[in-house]
């Protein structure tokens, strides 16, 4: 802390015997271990930043692929990352003020803050589970149409408007049209597109799986009902905004006959619901999918890391080892991983959601 | 060799002790800092959500201010909350000098990869 370091004249300084930096052993190679951590995380981040250069493609927009909360539906762009940004920034601060507390040798404070912290942690890689979860599932579920086409529908005013779309377009259905094409998919239910609808016709259970697939899916509604009619919505530019004659083109909701239009040009195997690694159905480069997982994985793994140092040295206090140490430096230096690992996040959450 | 950790009123981790005075001042900086990188966030996302990607206020602009406000927040954690700023001068130096000066050329040699590669496929597909 301020004023702290011993007045050494300079010619002493680096002849030995002291350490130059007026720190400990310790506290120096936590910095050296986080210059080089923060190389790994620079360089991911450049990567990252390269391959979205690079690509011709329209890139996915964070407030638009992060837009929702759990158990609320509706829009809610970046308000989830939001909460998990500051959830991460309230945890460094209860951590800096286990520090001070540990400066002050106020077991007490440390005991506390620590265990504020690690709360805070536990709360961010809950909430990262989560934002994992709805990424992998998506909403709703998007394909490549196979060949050039134009394609007439309402953009977010109401108006029509008219797109050519290229071939290898992404588009996507909505969310409602999607989870019952997935689920129809799941069942190994017959999917007509006709008329402008999408009509589903269930395979007949008692037939394909005998009297005990029956008893287990009496409970699905389907499985009884005839076939169920669905309008067919098609979204264009879901996740991507383009830019022409000088106007933002996204989200153009098609209907009726276009849609049927759309939905007949999908190019075969490129439905995809949601993200794995191999496709996504945020954006046509897989690679998207493939950061988001590699570099908020990679950071939530340092947060785990963190969590669990964070608790040995919570206890290390409770039992009073640093009071009999006569000096609480541990919790100093735990406290700057853990402060890297906000960091890193801040960082993250600038080229990842909001650039 | 001795972990200097384990040493017992190991002396420039005693000297790292503050009285209960100083503490009320230190404290009061750190509220400060909370309060200012919650505000920031706020105006982050304010921003992300708030500003179309074309307009009055082009999209670029606002791609620099992100990236601004961010290096403003990551300098606060990392002088204020992280001490670095209360360090010797050599250390300071130490950490940030070869960090600096990797990652810019990281940064600029990458992007300026990228772009490249991207006018290729857009001139031959």
């Amino acid at each position: 802390m301020s004023g702290h370091a011993e007045a050494v004249s300079k010619d002493k300084l680096w002849g030995g015997g002291s350490s130059p930096f007026s720190i400990s052993y310790g506290k120096m190679m936590m910095w050296y271990f986080l210059v080089s951590d923060a190389l790994t995380f620079g360089g991911l981040l450049t990567a990252y930043g390269v391959i979205r250069h690079a690509s011709s493609d329209p890139w996915p927009v964070g407030e638009q692929v992060f837009e929702s909360l759990p158990l609320i539906t509706g829009s809610f762009p970046l308000i989830y990352v939001a909460l998990m940004t500051f959830i991460l920034i309230i945890s460094s601060v209860t951590m800096v003020l286990a520090v001070e507390a540990g400066h002050r040798m106020d077991k007490k404070g440390v005991i506390k803050w620590m265990g504020y912290t690690v709360l805070g942690g536990l709360f961010f890689l809950t909430s990262q589970a989560w934002e994992w979860s709805h990424f992998i599932h998506g909403s709703g579920g998007g394909f490549q149409i196979s060949a050039p086409m134009s394609v007439t529908g309402a953009d977010e005013s109401g108006a029509n408007m008219t797109v050519e779309l290229n071939g290898g377009a992404w588009v996507h259905m909505t969310s409602e049209l999607g989870h019952a094409y997935e689920h129809a998919l799941e069942h190994g239910d017959h999917i007509e597109v006709k008329g402008g609808n999408l009509i589903i016709t269930p395979a007949h259970h008692e037939a394909a799986h005998g009297e005990h697939a029956h008893a287990e899916h009496g409970h699905d509604a389907h499985a009884e009902a005839g076939p169920t009619t669905l309008p067919l919505e098609i979204i264009l530019n879901k996740y991507v905004l383009e830019h022409k004659d000088g106007k933002d083109i996204r989200k153009i909701k098609v209907t009726g006959a276009e849609a049927e239009k759309v939905m007949n040009g999908m190019a075969s195997n490129t439905l995809v619901f949601g993200a794995n690694l191999h496709k996504n159905e945020y954006a046509v480069q897989q690679q998207y999918a493939n950061f988001f997982f590699f570099i908020t994985g990679f950071h939530g793994f340092h947060v785990m890391q963190g969590v669990v140092i964070n608790i040995v040295i919570f206890l290390m206090a409770l039992r009073g080892v640093f009071e009999r140490r006569g000096h609480y430096e541990m919790v100093e230096k735990v406290g700057l991983f853990w402060h890297f690992v906000d960091l890193v996040w801040v960082f993250v959450f600038t080229f990842f959601y909001l650039v | 060799m001795e972990r200097d950790d384990l040493i017992v009123n190991d002396s420039y981790s005693i000297n790292a002790r503050h009285s209960e005075e100083e503490g009320k001042k230190i404290r009061k900086k750190l509220y400060f800092v909370t309060i200012l990188l919650t505000v920031i966030t706020i105006i982050e996302i304010f921003m992300g959500v708030a500003f179309k990607r074309n307009g009055t206020f082009t999209w670029e602009t606002i791609k620099l201010a992100f990236v601004i406000l961010t290096l403003v927040k990551a300098a606060y954690i990392v002088l204020v909350f992280m001490h670095l700023g209360d360090e010797r001068k050599n250390l300071k130096y130490v950490v940030l000098l070869p960090y600096a000066l990797f990652i810019l050329y990281l940064i600029f040699i990458g992007l300026y990869e990228g772009l490249s590669v991207q006018s290729l496929h857009n001139t031959f597909g």
